[in-house]
């Protein structure tokens, strides 16, 4: 070796693999405004469609009058639901196993539903044809409350299916109601309420809020008439899944639709569905044979594609007098709006909310969840969470620190006390998951150390004081969280997404000077997917991740996957990567032993390349076997070095955190100011430790946003309000607290680089430690359960509910 | 969110603004900074058939010492106001205000006549107007009038603006050297309007209060000015008690509306506050 040789160091740090902070090669374009959207496709001759909506949140439809829209000039079509009806498309399947109405068709159910798609030249002429299509309505008495849903009186919504006594998950109880799930013990779990010396029972809500990406849906639908061929550019977390889709409605030969997802601003959950908006842009293709556009605004956003949440959870535990929890029995109300269009894999129509026993061993629970319709928008969606994690999450951690308050025991205390141990892994839930890896103990305790917990529980006593003694109007409160995550959907035994099994898939192909290009079934929307894929492969097969192209969202050469949501990448693709790089490392080390004149295991490994044991100085590196592989291959060997993997998970993976807010809230306005937040995640092995920083920043500022402000409100007459962002709160920089990171590795056993996923973790977790510290303000007042928003004005009402607002005096 | 069909005028002379918007009617309307108008276009809740341009009118546009008043503009942006030596020396409370309103990307295109002319109860300018007791110019064909900010609103967007007339400039006596100012504002981010606010301007002599006016925003569908308040704190050190009487009689007056930012009641409530701490801060900053 001479001065010129590179060190094991340098060799490492050139391959910029797992661990690596190594920076995100999209952001070249994407910080330069050179990224690709939908919105940016622009085809010659392409027509704009757009909707005519609903004022009303229910009423029958009784006429649809086109005539003056088709004299707008520029306005070519309007298509209503008799148009669709024609090709069969006027409702569509669901991915809950409901249909949905495309266009009104009849009636309308909520406000701002689809009624008629008038396609134009241009955006303008489609807005004036939208204000001239003349829509009579006869308005029905609306359904907003969930609890209302199911009484004797109320309004039938769907009476496409009101005889219907079963739906796609059971027996139906009402015209209203969707499908009841139960999971668990009833009678064990009623046997150990009735043995229990302290229960706690509350009904915990968690708000209709929404995803709200930068970009908004959308897509461009083009269909060829000679060649019979559909091409799709959409904003689609899952594109395989839209083909698959389109094939069976449309009745498509599937490899005659291309679907294409280019650059996606954001989807948190909101670019899992199928909407009106791609049914209709496809069917305008069709009928005029030029590509039509369509792209929502942001109220259309906020109010009809995929909300999330609306979940109410009466929540109640058992537990001895010394804390060690004994039972827990949730009912939820699900309000799913007119249709059952939640993005859940097909069996769990309440998605994985049996994960609501948490991080603690319950040694029985019972769940009941009961899904009704109602005149609000259909969806459903996991924002930025596994399927309804963050709804059972809410549940159990705002229920621990409830219970806490009930024993006057610490809440971190508690949850001490009730953690599953780290030898109790792989761990059997009450409610039927089997959790691969834990230490909660450690990551618990650490963050409790870091943030000088009982410092900070002084402080607290002694400000609570100086409060009641009038010497101040702050309140503080402390806020802890533990949340354990369950993502990686899915294992084919449980989970498929409209029959289609939930793996998903790599391609790497490496060229003869040492390069590559790797393609996966997932599609980044943020996630950094191009920087940390390629990592994967550089410490895998020892090519420097500068060297590898990381290409996802196109059909025509991806494998089939089924996309990125529910943090499924990293445990799903993010295997099948590990997989398919393993395949062509065995290749290359078969050609390396045939050039180094060794047999196989002669050799190891070595950062780059093979190296023959106890020889030190014979050694092969990975671009001189590219070349090989592909110009002199072992005798009877194939040229060539790729691999395909299709990885079916063995079983999810279980990230987890603990995180403490600290919060000031002023009692006379309700501000509240976030001192300090702590958050710790266990995501396993860590790829790329600054990608999982911005995720965390990113999914704390989401949980900031929910917990402190977020609503999509209906009022009585079911108009939707919050619907844009001067009133659905998104905070900017100002709003948006410090963030303070800190981790523990916890490697998942089953997965091949013992990865978890971190992207929705902030979320799951970061939602109770808001709300938990507002609550906790509170507590020493005689307060149990303030529902959510916790924005200012509910602050203030809160505090006027204790009796603790004085008015000025006048004299 | 697309707005339909409009034309597009961009005059280069008051004369010729004024000529447009008296020939073209209720049809037309004036286009500043565009940050209420073109929103309310997109939504197709304002569908003017006719835009004037005011943006290419020099006269329309600055700052100046008239005497004993400053003079501004009605183009004039709330960035300016910002990077205004003269609006630093004369009016801070301007700048304290400016700085509450939107973003830095609004501020470089909003206007002051339009904040003020547009009538929207949730503007900060108004009310700060009324504290300070200006005036605002009024001009169309038949002539100039100038109309005291506390005598303009009369319901939402809703003013004494006669159809035809352009409001071009804010005339504002300068407060006297040592005066206090203060605008507080409650709101829920950077952005929004304000959940209530309030706007003080006083005078000090001998440790009590000389002179004050106060000025509310978004606390009823017009802007108000709160005289029975301002007169609870005249003659008092603004001890607890006066503050307090302040602050319900300046609650008396208010009628806000129930919205995203929170109940009447609330709104009411932060409302008083506001009026308590912008009296303390006014004061704290006189000499």
């Amino acid at each position: 070796m001479n001065d010129m040789t590179p060190t094991r160091e340098e060799r490492e740090a050139r391959l910029e693999g797992m661990g690596c902070k190594r920076k995100r090669v999209e952001d070249i374009r994407f910080t330069q405004g050179k990224g690709n959207y939908v919105d940016d496709v622009k085809l010659p001759g392409m027509l704009h469609g757009d909707f005519v909506r609903s004022p009303h949140a229910h009423a029958r439809v009784k006429a649809i009058n086109t005539e003056a829209a088709l004299k707008v000039p520029g306005v070519l079509a309007v298509i209503t639901a008799e148009t669709l009806k024609t090709v069969n498309l006027a409702w569509m399947p669901t991915l809950a196993g409901d249909v949905q109405m495309v266009l009104a068709d009849g009636k309308v159910l909520f406000q701002n539903q689809e009624v008629a798609f008038v396609v134009a030249t241009d955006r303008y002429a489609a807005d004036d044809g939208i204000n001239a299509v003349e829509v009579e309505y006869e308005p029905l008495p609306p359904l907003v409350d969930p609890f209302k849903a199911m009484a004797p009186d109320a309004p039938v919504l769907r009476e496409d299916i009101k005889d219907k006594s079963d739906g796609a998950h059971g027996p139906r109880k009402h015209y209203n109601h969707i499908f009841e799930w139960t999971v668990g013990d009833k009678d064990l779990t009623d046997v150990a309420f009735r043995k229990a010396e302290v229960t706690i029972k509350e009904l915990i809500s968690y708000q209709r809020v929404h995803p709200s990406p930068l970009e908004t849906c959308q897509c461009v639908c083009s269909f060829d008439k000679i060649k019979g061929e559909l091409t799709i550019w959409g904003t689609f977390q899952a594109p395989h899944v839209i083909r698959t889709v389109v094939a069976l409605i449309a009745k498509l030969p599937e490899q005659k639709i291309h679907v294409i997802s280019p650059d996606i601003g954001g989807g948190f959950g909101n670019k899992v569905g199928a909407y009106p908006g791609y049914i209709c842009a496809a069917v305008a293709s069709i009928v005029t044979g030029k590509p039509v556009k369509w792209v929502e605004d942001r109220m259309e956003n906020l109010t009809t594609t995929s909300f999330a949440r609306d979940y109410h959870m009466t929540t109640e535990i058992a537990a001895t007098k010394e804390g060690k929890v004994t039972g827990l029995r949730v009912h939820v109300l699900a309000d799913h709006g007119a249709f059952d269009a939640c993005a859940d894999p097909s069996k769990w129509p309440a998605g994985f909310f049996n994960i609501v026993t948490g991080s603690y061993d319950f040694p029985t629970a019972h769940l009941a969840v009961d899904g009704v319709y109602t005149n609000k928008a259909p969806g459903g969606v996991a924002y930025r969470c596994s399927f309804r994690v963050t709804e059972a999450a809410y549940c159990i951690e705002r229920g621990m620190d409830i219970l806490a308050q009930k024993l006057n025991m610490d809440p971190a205390e508690l949850r001490l006390k009730n953690f599953v141990r780290p030898e109790q892994f792989p761990y059997h839930s009450a409610l039927g998951w089997e959790y691969d890896s834990g230490d909660y103990h450690t990551a618990m305790t650490k963050a409790m150390e870091t943030v000088d917990y009982a410092g900070l529980r002084r402080e607290q006593a002694a400000r609570r004081e100086a409060f009641k003694r009038g010497e101040t109007r702050e309140i503080m409160g402390i806020g802890v969280s533990f949340f354990t995550e369950i993502v990686g959907a899915g294992p084919s035994k449980n989970c498929d997404i409209l029959g289609i099994a939930m793996f998903d898939s790599c391609e790497i192909r490496l060229h003869p000077t040492g390069a590559g290009i790797a393609r996966m079934g997932t599609k980044s929307q943020g996630q950094g997917h191009e920087t940390t894929w390629a990592q994967i492969i550089a410490t895998e097969i020892g090519i420097p991740a500068d060297n590898i192209m990381v290409e996802e969202g196109n059909t025509d050469t991806a494998p089939y996957g089924l996309g990125t949501y529910g943090s499924r990448s990293t445990p799903v693709a993010g295997a099948a990567i590990a997989m398919a790089a393993r395949k062509i490392k065995a290749k290359a080390q078969m050609i390396a032993a045939y050039k180094l004149e060794v047999h196989e295991d002669d050799l190891e490994w070595d950062i780059d390349g093979f190296r023959v044991k106890g020889l030190p100085e014979k050694f092969l590196g990975m671009k001189d076997i590219c070349w090989l592989a592909y110009n002199s291959p072992p005798p009877g060997m194939e040229p060539g070095l790729e691999a395909v993997s299709y990885y079916d998970p063995p079983n999810m993976t279980y990230p987890f955190g603990a995180y403490i807010c600290v919060m000031d809230i002023d009692v006379d306005t309700g501000v509240y100011k976030v001192r300090r937040f702590y958050a710790l995640d266990d995501c396993g092995t860590r790829i790329n430790p600054m990608i999982i920083e911005g995720q965390v920043h990113g999914g704390l500022t989401e949980a900031f946003a929910i917990a402190m402000g977020q609503e999509i409100h209906y009022d009585e007459a079911g108009n939707v309000l919050g619907g844009s962002f001067m009133d659905f709160f998104l905070p900017t920089a100002v709003e948006t607290p410090h963030w303070e990171t800190d981790f523990t590795v916890t490697p998942s056993p089953h997965h091949p680089i013992g990865a978890k996923g971190v992207g929705e973790s902030p979320n799951v977790g970061g939602v109770p430690a808001f709300s938990n510290a507002v609550n906790d303000a509170f507590s020493f007042l005689g307060s149990v359960h303030i529902q959510m928003p916790h924005d200012f004005w509910r602050n203030w009402q809160a505090a006027k509910d204790l009796g603790l607002i004085r008015e000025p005096a006048a004299a | 969110m697309i707005p339909g069909q409009f034309d597009y005028h961009r005059p280069a002379s008051l004369a010729e603004a004024v000529h447009l918007m008296a020939t073209l009617g209720e049809d037309a309307r004036a286009l500043a900074g565009g940050h209420s108008l073109i929103p309310m276009m997109k939504l197709r809740l304002a569908t003017p058939a006719h835009l004037i341009d005011l943006g290419g009118i020099g006269a329309l546009k600055g700052i100046r010492r008239d005497g004993d008043h400053i003079v501004i503009g009605a183009t004039t942006t709330q960035h300016d106001l910002l990077a205004s030596a003269p609006i630093a020396e004369a009016l801070p409370v301007l700048q304290e205000a400016s700085r509450l309103i939107a973003d830095p990307q609004v501020r470089y295109l909003g206007t002051i006549g339009g904040n003020v002319a547009n009538g929207d109860p949730g503007n900060d300018m108004p009310a700060v107007m009324m504290a300070l007791g200006a005036n605002y110019r009024l001009e169309g064909e038949g002539g100039a009038r100038e109309v005291p900010a506390a005598e303009f609103y009369q319901g939402a967007y809703f003013t004494a603006l006669e159809p035809g007339e352009l409001l071009t400039a804010v005339v504002i006596p300068v407060p006297p050297a040592g005066h206090g100012f203060a605008y507080e504002k409650l709101k829920r981010k950077v952005g929004d309007y304000a959940t209530a606010a309030a706007a003080v301007v006083l005078t000090m002599a001998g440790g009590r209060v000389a002179t004050c006016r106060i000025g509310l925003t978004n606390l009823a569908e017009v802007p108000l000015l709160a005289d029975a308040a301002a007169q609870a704190v005249i003659g008092t050190d603004l001890d607890d008690a006066s503050l307090q009487r302040a602050a319900a009689a300046a609650m008396a007056i208010m009628q806000p509306a129930a919205d995203g930012r929170g109940s009447p009641d609330y709104r009411r409530h932060v409302g008083g506050i506001m009026v308590q701490r912008a009296l303390k801060r006014a004061a704290a900053r006189a000499s």
